[in-house]
């Protein structure tokens, strides 16, 4: 099979903060991911993300961080020390199809001058133009921008944050879909173009529903904490998380057909424990709709449930919603992940050679007629391929 | 050349977000989209979802499917009917992309598996989306994407340690696999233009947002360590976090990434005595008093105003930015600056608000300003003007039912 973006060469230029270098690897990962040839462009101090913690075994290193590692698999690495080697990074990027940055290293007028049909990325976290074009922000200030952090949290302390940084992420991804609708257009009119990605905007699309309940009827959904909303015509809030004897669970008493079974399988599962839940186990599931409860009904409801689930542990339920086919899934960890059954059918993980060692990496994002990309490459050291990239592009 | 993907024809089978948004991305870049649905087993963004105009439930007063299908034409087919299958293999003759997001084994069963599928076009290039993928153990194991964000492992980290995980709103990781489908679409596409291949993608949602938590499982490859919750904090930038500003449930989000803005920091806050402890001065010295840094701060913040804060900050080149809540997304300078906003016209909401996608082409701009079909819309058009069904067939069908 040819890979599906074979014979593609794409230039991503490290940023000097750990927000723009961040997003910029992850876009230039899933082209590498898909195939292309991806040369990376640092700064003869190095990515700043080589300098995030946690390092590989707890050691400290230019190339041991884990951060840094899983944003580049799959590239070649070069150094050049901009702008004093301007010529070699145009030479570099002339031979190229795609450019990723996340700052104007290389504008539109020069893009277009050294390359005509180079399609040029820029991934900034506001954009690059309107009132806060150049403002600097990293994840944090991102996601605050763009109401993803005031949907989550507890209602009585500060809105939260994915601990690890979500936003790089969201618009790498972003970065990659605009770069491939840049290359589609190519194909019909030989010229590249210009993609301008805001990390603002990119978290925008992570709660479309908030915004479809703002514009339509004028509410406006907040953190809730554990609680979902938005399923009551009543305006009851459910509970989706909740503790267990080892951790916690994702759950919630839900309505229609597949909600309607989960409620029976769960009440069987109840009664096969001889576990008390009299209000629980009175519901008449044909006629149930939990769109009509009062919040006074829900919550005795999820009294009962929640002392059931704090007897039995994550993988227990997970086992048990499995054999029931029933909704619900545990809130896993990455130790829980990893045994994940399903995962292991379909060979997600790829044990791949880091620095020594063998880490079983997260495989490719998906199967493309039937085979799933493989990382074929670590992570490159700090100017690694000096030699053989800028050799023959000079030459 | 007005869309990037003008002339090229998708043909959608599937419902709620993960399979439809992927074809409202390639809708709004010129894509010819035909979202075929039933009236019969109605999707439950028509159904079930709200909020619908008014609060009155009907299939075109809901908010949720206008939105996830923007730019699509839509069709109506009861598939559990030969002769519509027959209609959807048509259909599928003339496209170039297959987008189907039910589960493992659903549209085989109705007659539209892979095989048949690739018979009515060897070239085309199918997306399957669905909870955990084709194959494996749990392939038929029905959730949502709100409880497989916490299979994946998004909320063991999103919370505050002393407290339960708690939710990221909606089902989070449906848009990280809306993503990687339609970049799966896109790469497949740019091969066949070069090879005349098409591809078969099997995307299961919950491996494509472990995309997103690579480094946290590295980690406990690496270390041992499950990485878990911890509020605000960061393992780099100190102060880093999120804090009250005069006003009602009004915050400001901040971080300081070196001892350098530290100092500019300490100048925003006008020099307060307590900020000229020499311990506080490195990155480990306030790492080792941060809860004391953030009661320090959290004074400061609570007796300003949210957007004083901000500009301060700003102003000495430093990062903050509001706790923009969903309602002040659409007053955002920004996000007006760059379009992200836009206004449809539709028979049954009057009118509804559409997003733009977060990347602009300088040359072939995405055009969000087409609602979602109302149910059945196209009908006429689809199965007359692209099909050829004559005006006698077409009653027939319809009087048949097949265009339930």
């Amino acid at each position: 099979m040819t890979a599906l973006l074979d014979g593609l060469r794409v230039i991503e230029i490290a940023a000097d903060d750990v927000w723009g270098a961040s997003a910029a690897a992850h876009a230039a990962r899933i082209l590498a991911d898909l195939g292309a040839d991806v040369i990376k462009v640092e700064p003869p101090t190095g990515d700043p993300v080589r300098a995030v913690p946690p390092f590989l075994h707890d050691r400290a290193g230019a190339d041991r961080g884990l951060l840094w590692i899983a944003l580049n698999v799959n590239k070649r690495g070069v150094r050049l020390d901009l702008p004093r080697e301007r010529d070699r990074l145009r030479a570099l990027v002339s031979s190229a199809d795609v450019l990723v940055q996340s700052r104007e290293v290389v504008d539109a007028p020069t893009a277009a001058s050294w390359s005509p049909s180079l399609v040029v990325v820029t991934l900034t976290p506001y954009g690059l133009t309107g009132p806060l074009a150049g403002v600097p922000a990293s994840d944090l200030e991102v996601t605050a921008s763009s109401g993803a952090l005031a949907l989550a949290g507890e209602p009585d302390r500060a809105p939260v944050r994915t601990t690890l940084p979500q936003s790089p992420f969201w618009s790498g991804m972003y970065a990659a879909m605009g770069a491939l609708f840049a290359l589609a257009a190519r194909a019909a009119t030989r010229r590249g173009q210009q993609v301008d990605v805001s990390g603002q905007a990119s978290m925008v699309t992570v709660h479309p529903p908030a915004c479809v309940h703002w514009d339509v009827a004028k509410e406006e959904h907040t953190r809730l904490g554990a609680f979902l909303i938005g399923r009551s015509t009543v305006g009851a809030r459910f509970r989706n998380i909740w503790e267990c004897a080892d951790g916690h669970i994702s759950f919630a008493i839900q309505g229609g057909p597949i909600g309607r079974h989960t409620g029976r399988m769960l009440a069987s599962w109840i009664r096969e424990r001889s576990f008390a839940a009299p209000r629980f186990l009175a519901i008449d599931w044909d006629a149930f709709d939990n769109r009509t409860l009062t919040q006074e009904q829900v919550d005795a409801l999820e009294g009962e449930l929640g002392a059931f689930f704090r007897t039995i542990t994550k993988r227990e339920f997970f086992a048990g919603v499995i054999e029931r086919n029933m909704l619900g899934y545990p809130v896993a960890d990455a130790s829980d992940v990893y045994a994940d059954a399903q995962l292991r059918a379909r060979e997600f993980w790829q044990e791949t050679p880091i620095d020594g060692t063998t880490l079983p990496f997260p495989g490719g994002f998906a199967l493309f007629d039937g085979e799933r990309p493989r990382i074929r490459r670590g992570a490159p050291r700090l100017g690694e391929h000096d030699a053989e990239v800028l050799g023959a592009v000079t030459a | 050349m007005t869309g990037a993907l003008d002339g090229t024809r998708v043909v959608e089978l599937g419902w709620a977000a993960a399979g439809p948004l992927v074809g409202t991305y390639l809708a709004q870049h010129g894509a010819d989209v035909i979202h075929v649905e039933s009236s019969t087993a109605l999707d439950p963004f028509r159904s079930t979802y709200p909020p619908f105009k008014d609060n009155i439930v009907g299939p075109d007063r809901a908010g949720m499917f206008a939105f996830y299908n923007a730019g699509k034409r839509g069709v109506t087919l009861d598939l559990k009917q030969p002769r519509a299958v027959e209609l959807a293999l048509r259909l599928v003759k003339t496209a170039d992309v297959v987008i189907e997001s039910f589960p493992a084994g659903t549209l085989a069963r109705r007659g539209l598996g892979l095989d048949a599928l690739r018979r009515a076009r060897s070239d085309l290039v199918i997306l399957s989306s669905c909870n955990q993928g084709q194959t494996g153990p749990h392939a038929q194991h029905p959730g949502y994407g709100s409880q497989l964000t916490a299979l994946a492992g998004f909320n063991e980290l999103l919370g505050e340690p002393d407290r339960t995980p708690v939710i990221l709103y909606g089902p989070y990781i449906d848009y990280i696999a809306v993503g990687y489908g339609v970049i799966a679409i896109l790469a497949a596409l740019e091969r066949r233009r070069r090879t005349g291949e098409g591809c078969v993608i099997d995307l299961s949602q919950y491996e494509a947002g472990l995309q997103f938590l690579t480094p946290a499982m590295l980690e406990h490859a690496a270390n041992g360590i499950a990485p878990t919750r911890d509020a605000n904090h960061d393992r780099m930038a100190v102060p880093h976090g999120v804090y009250p500003t005069e006003g009602e449930d009004r915050w400001v989000a901040l971080s300081v990434w070196s001892d350098d803005e530290w100092a500019r920091f300490r100048v925003a806050l006008g020099d307060p005595q307590w900020s000229s402890d020499a311990g506080l001065a490195t990155a480990a010295g306030r790492r080792a008093r941060e809860d004391e840094l953030d009661s320090r701060i959290a004074q400061w913040t609570r007796a300003h105003p949210r957007e004083e804060i901000v500009d301060a900050l700003r102003a000495n080149g430093l990062r903050a930015a509001p706790v923009e809540s969903v309602a002040e997304l659409f007053d955002d300078a920004q996000l007006a600056h760059r379009g992200v906003w836009r206004r449809a016209a539709h028979a049954g909401l009057g009118e509804i608000g559409l997003m733009a996608p977060p990347f602009a082409l300088s040359e072939t701009a995405a055009r969000p300003d087409r609602a979602g079909p109302t149910l059945g819309e196209h009908n006429e058009a689809v199965f007359k003007g692209l099909l050829g069904l004559g005006a006698d067939e077409y009653a027939s069908l319809a009087a048949d039912g097949v265009f339930a």
